[in-house]
């Protein structure tokens, strides 16, 4: 079985990333000694030994693991001095948890899987993460470096938009590791069934119509399309990606690029009052309120089930991840499209996937060693093993043209396992929509306003599923729950960050009570010292 | 003096008769305005539902959140991210008793209470764990689903491959995708049928007992089991006691 989910909501994080904010402000003003800027050294010494931690994320795919655990095994024995212990994580946000409760320990891993969006608020500190522009330009340890063990991919070989989701305040702090994007798995069969013909690309207007006729039932209660109880035509896995891409499509307000907040605006007001009208009437549900679109779909349970390209391998009756019973599966062919547009002329599709970042550490070369592997991971051997895996693409030119790779894709459907069909359309349609793909801007806080986005298409949907009338919702009244739950009025005025000279805007209540605590404390400890001292000397006389 | 101590005595007994037996009713009633599990049941999926109940075990708290197996004497519920502060959940020992507020829901099978909060109230009532072992494989099951049961005489056998090909007795996630610490699922069997049970990390980590016992297993040990019935595209018990079967 995949998974269920594990309690471990959203806000936790956005409350971690509030509390590493405050803790960032309490240092900064009292003078705690953070990271130097890494220094790079000349030579990677090779006498000494490391030991380096790397946070992996898998999608609970043993293949996945495997990979992980031979690139290690591999890169041990090009560098025998270096030990690499994986610990392994199925959850982006618990990694973003994880690394931010670290921080505050000084225990963070040394190469950690994450999102540009996560590095933002990793970066509040001071130096904790490892700018990448020298390392990545060196030319004895930079890609392509003369003095590397490996055949690194040159700074050429770098899919350049991908090696841009890095940049962060115009510096690199990662390394994309593998990109996938959205993908809508539609069981034609039905939407032919419902006597439609599915378009070359998908719009809104399009599955809102179908999924709202498959909604028809017969005298029994049955759903006409399907002969069963249970129908929900049209299931978003990611609500915060359906929000942005909507809103992109539409060029509408998002964010700015340094953290203004422009989610909460009339755009995403008609967004909402048409969700809600589809969800009124069950047409569209999520992943949260739901389940697995996977499920529904295999099931015949869901025409149009939106998920990432990385859940390709769960998509279809011949899928060979499977997590209902096979009774439950239904005979019916697939299609793997873009996810649906406004303007199918020029579409717009978010780009995700795991990057890797460096943590900074008080020993140069242990940071150097960590650089090492994160690099040993961008060669062929890693890169294409993993993007065969699920409906991932590459990072590189250098293993995307690779004889082995095209193989690849061009054995498609031969089997429904390595060669499954859907998985590899659905990398497919990346590769064909690179120019096509977007991120949303990346400041400390972005995160949580991701996370606000889709929580309000959660809100609105529950809303009228529990018999509110859409017309009823009350979206201003929500923007204001939401923009306070996520703290966005608070995280999101915090606009930059490495800088040191950043304007932080006005100080949290917490801190400033924090702070004041600190003040009265230290005034205690300075007059109980000077009045030791007063009485150490009258003792003398 | 002899008939005076009698009469105490006897006192003393219907007293504390009548005592208990005010607390047992006590226990099964439900107060005004709240559902029988009956009524629980029948409530429409996205309802709102106000239920009293007991606290069987905690799965997790994070963040003001808890998720908590709950009973009472006709059956169970499932609080899937209760509001909670961390102060309220430290009280929510084993028993105590609690009225909650919420919306019913359902998710890959799993009947629960979602969005929900709660007060603490009066009484104390802890299940023991009923034997359904014979409803395995059965439409009944699903009637017991959430509550604390008890698994008797089943047999362990290979949950998968070790690198090797070796069959072992245990995975770290489903697929063994996972490490220590992860969740762990192994197979058991009883009359040829084979069901995947699971050790739930959050609810019992790789600290307890029962964490311990499941990856001491070996296939074809015999073995009692107690857990919460889960379900997750079918049965998938969340299991928190094994130990080998006399």
């Amino acid at each position: 079985m995949k998974t269920w989910r594990k309690c471990f909501g959203h806000k936790s994080v956005h409350f971690a990333v509030f509390v590493l904010i405050c803790a960032f402000v309490l240092t900064g003003c009292h003078g705690r000694e953070g990271y130097a800027a890494f220094e790079m050294p000349e030579e990677f010494d090779l006498t000494r030994n490391y030991e380096i931690t790397f946070w992996a994320k898998n999608d609970t795919n043993k293949t996945q693991t495997a990979i992980y655990e031979k690139a290690i095994s591999d890169f041990e024995n090009l560098y025998p001095n270096v030990t690499v212990n994986l610990r392994l994580y199925t959850d982006y946000g618990k990694i973003y948890n994880d690394v931010i409760t670290n921080i505050a320990t000084d225990t963070t891993p040394n190469v950690c899987i994450t999102y540009p969006d996560h590095i933002a608020t990793y970066l509040t500190g001071s130096n904790n993460v490892v700018n990448l522009d020298e390392l990545i330009s060196d030319s004895d340890y930079g890609f392509g470096g003369s003095k590397l063990n490996f055949d690194s991919p040159s700074a050429n070989e770098v899919i350049p938009d991908f090696l841009d989701e890095c940049v962060i305040d115009g510096h690199y702090y990662a390394l994309p590791y593998m990109r996938s994007t959205e993908a809508c798995y539609v069981n034609k069969t039905y939407v032919e069934a419902l006597g439609y013909t599915l378009p070359d690309v998908l719009t809104w207007d399009f599955i809102w119509e179908v999924s709202e006729a498959a909604m028809a039932q017969d005298g029994d209660g049955n759903y006409i399309v399907n002969g069963q109880k249970v129908m929900i035509p049209f299931i978003y896995k990611s609500t915060d990606n359906m929000m942005i891409q909507m809103l992109k499509q539409k060029d509408a307000g998002y964010s700015t690029d340094d953290g203004g907040i422009l989610l909460f605006n009339d755009t995403t007001k008609e967004l909402l009052e048409t969700i809600a009208d589809h969800g009124s009437t069950g047409a569209f549900s999520t992943f949260k309120i739901s389940s697995y679109p996977a499920n529904f779909l295999n099931a015949g349970q869901c025409i149009f089930a939106v998920d990432s390209t990385a859940g390709a391998t769960w998509m279809g009756t011949d899928a060979p991840l499977i997590d209902i019973s096979a009774d439950k599966i239904v005979q019916f062919e697939t299609a793997v499209m873009m996810v649906p547009q406004f303007e199918t002329g020029n579409p717009k599709m978010i780009s995700q996937g795991p990057s890797v970042c460096i943590f900074n550490k008080r020993d140069p070369q242990e940071v150097m060693a960590s650089w090492l592997f994160a690099q040993y991971l961008l060669t062929n051997d890693v890169q294409i093993a993993y993007a065969e895996t699920e409906g991932y693409v590459p990072v590189t030119s250098k293993a995307l043209d690779s004889a082995e790779y095209q193989a690849y894709l061009a054995a498609e459907g031969e089997d429904n396992n390595l060669h499954y069909e859907v998985k590899i359309k659905a990398a497919k349609l990346l590769l064909e929509n690179v120019d096509n793909t977007f991120v949303t801007p990346v400041f400390v806080g972005s995160a949580s306003l991701r996370d606000a986005a889709g929580q309000l298409i959660e809100n609105t949907v529950k809303s009228v599923r529990r018999g509110m009338s859409a017309a009823d919702v009350d979206i201003d009244a929500m923007y204001g729950e939401i923009s306070s739950l996520y703290r966005l009025d608070q995280i999101g005025a915090q606009k930059s960050r490495a800088s040191t000279d950043r304007d932080l805007g006005e100080m949290p209540r917490i801190s400033v009570i924090l702070l004041s605590s600190l003040a009265v404390a230290w005034v205690g400890i300075i007059a109980y010292a000077v009045s030791q001292v007063v009485k150490r000397k009258r003792n003398q006389q | 003096m002899k008939k005076l101590t009698a009469l105490l005595l006897t006192g003393a007994m219907v007293l504390a008769c009548v005592g208990c037996g005010s607390q047992g009713k006590d226990a099964d009633a439900k107060s005004e305005g709240v559902m029988t599990h009956d009524e629980y049941m029948a409530a429409a999926i996205d309802s709102e539902v106000v239920i009293e109940t007991y606290v069987q075990a905690k799965q997790s708290w994070w963040d003001d959140k808890a998720t908590v197996y709950t009973q009472d004497k006709d059956g169970a519920y499932f609080l899937y991210n209760m509001a909670c502060s961390e102060e309220d959940y430290a009280k929510l020992t084993t028993g105590t008793k609690i009225k909650v507020t919420g919306y019913k829901s359902e998710w890959s099978g799993e009947i629960e209470v979602v969005d929900g909060t709660f007060e603490i109230e009066d009484g104390n009532y802890v299940a023991t764990a009923e034997d359904v072992t014979s409803l395995l494989g059965t439409d009944d099951l699903i009637n017991h689903q959430n509550e604390f049961v008890a698994f008797k005489g089943m047999t362990v056998e290979a949950a998968g491959q070790d690198e090797s090909g070796n069959d072992v007795a245990y995975l770290y996630s489903w697929d063994g995708s996972g490490q220590d610490g992860d969740d762990l699922y192994f197979n058991v069997s009883l009359d040829g049928n084979v069901y995947t049970f699971t050790v739930e990390s959050y609810l019992c980590d790789s600290s307890t007992e029962v964490y311990a016992a499941v990856k001491a297993l070996n296939i074809g040990d015999k073995i009692d089991m107690e857990g919460f019935l889960y379900w997750y595209e079918g049965v998938n018990p969340h299991i928190t006691s094994v130990k080998v079967a006399n």
